[in-house]
């Protein structure tokens, strides 16, 4: 009866499954989240692009920031990423307390640059200058505090990676965990260009 | 330690700060200390200049204080981009590079469509001229 040869299996489909690299695809799709993270920070420039002249005769930028404060601020940023890119880089040399080191000095200016903001976010809402006074600050506090919640949540994940790191060692999950974290820090500190820039500098012109 | 273990850590740590690519178990290009350095310098030149100029009081011309202050922005996110970000069109097959096009396309369209259109309902839909055209104005 049935002497139509029986297809193997391996005719038709694959018996063994691909071997993906673990984590081959976890870069792109990293990068993927960022630029939408990116589009988010888009529309909130947007926000601030269009509000950011409406003082409802309340006080403007010349009023209210300080620009020493803000380069301060764009220092601790600037040497958190170099420090971070020495981690990464203390990591491609699997070294552990290296690695574990410069992730330690990075999230001390990542604490250091939330300090700074959080003083002048208390300091504005102490002078009567808090979110519900104008659309303008409105728009400030929403761009320039989504950004600071992305820092704060980066510490966090910073200091989650230290402990994995410290009880696991630098295994090939934590080197795909840092090098994740390493893109979302240098991209915080792309977003930090463009608030400094189109918030302050032009602000205070 | 011999001559060829020698050379062959050497060779090792010569690879890993350039890293360039191909070898890495990640697919990662992590820079080197070089290439961060470098882009540190830039950025903090980058930096100063603009806060300086605005600091100082800006240029006589207020137009070309922003265009100055913007231009280096652009520059140093460029240089964020590269130095930081190792962005290039090899890595990951290029898909990177797409994302960020189309995100960069997405982006210009929301800021530019946003600015443009509620500067225009702006200056034509102030109260007053509503008042004018019902010929309410005084």
């Amino acid at each position: 009866m049935s002497t139509v040869t029986q297809a193997a299996p391996g005719d038709f489909w694959e018996v063994e499954p691909h071997h993906h690299h673990e984590g081959a695809s976890t870069s792109i799709g990293f990068w993927v989240y960022l630029m939408s993270d990116c589009l988010m920070f888009a529309v909130l420039f947007a926000v601030f692009g269009v509000l950011g002249g409406s003082y409802a005769a309340g006080p403007g930028p010349k009023d209210l920031f300080d620009l020493e404060l803000v380069a301060l601020n764009t220092a601790f940023l600037l040497l958190s990423s170099i420090t971070y890119g020495f981690a990464m880089l203390a990591m491609v040399r699997e070294n552990t307390r290296g690695t574990l080191m410069w992730l330690g000095i990075t999230l001390v200016f990542g604490l250091l640059f939330l300090a700074v903001e959080i003083y002048e976010f208390q300091h504005l809402i102490h002078l009567g200058a808090g979110p519900q006074r104008s659309a303008f600050l409105s728009a400030f506090f929403a761009l320039v505090g989504t950004h600071g919640l992305h820092v704060a949540f980066g510490c966090l994940w910073l200091v989650t990676l230290m402990i994995q790191v410290r009880q696991r060692g630098l295994n090939p999950a934590n080197r795909r965990r840092l090098a994740c974290l390493s893109m979302f820090w240098h991209f915080l500190d792309v977003i930090w260009i463009g608030v400094f820039t189109f918030v302050y500098l032009l602000g205070m012109i | 330690m011999t001559s060829i273990e020698a050379q062959g850590d050497k060779h090792r740590t010569e690879r890993h700060a350039e890293a360039h690519g191909d070898h890495h178990d990640d697919g990662h290009d992590h820079g080197s200390v070089r290439s961060y350095l470098t882009g540190f310098i830039l950025s903090v030149i980058l930096t100063a200049i603009p806060f300086a100029i605005v600091m100082a009081g800006g240029f006589e011309s207020r137009f070309l204080t922003a265009a100055v202050v913007v231009g280096m922005a652009i520059v140093q996110i460029l240089v964020h981009m590269v130095y930081f970000l190792h962005m290039n069109t090899r890595s990951d097959e290029g898909w990177t590079m797409m994302a960020l096009i189309f995100t960069v396309v997405i982006l210009v369209i929301v800021l530019a469509g946003s600015l443009w259109v509620m500067f225009n309902m702006n200056t034509n839909m102030m109260p007053q001229m509503i008042h004018e055209a019902l010929g309410l104005g005084s």
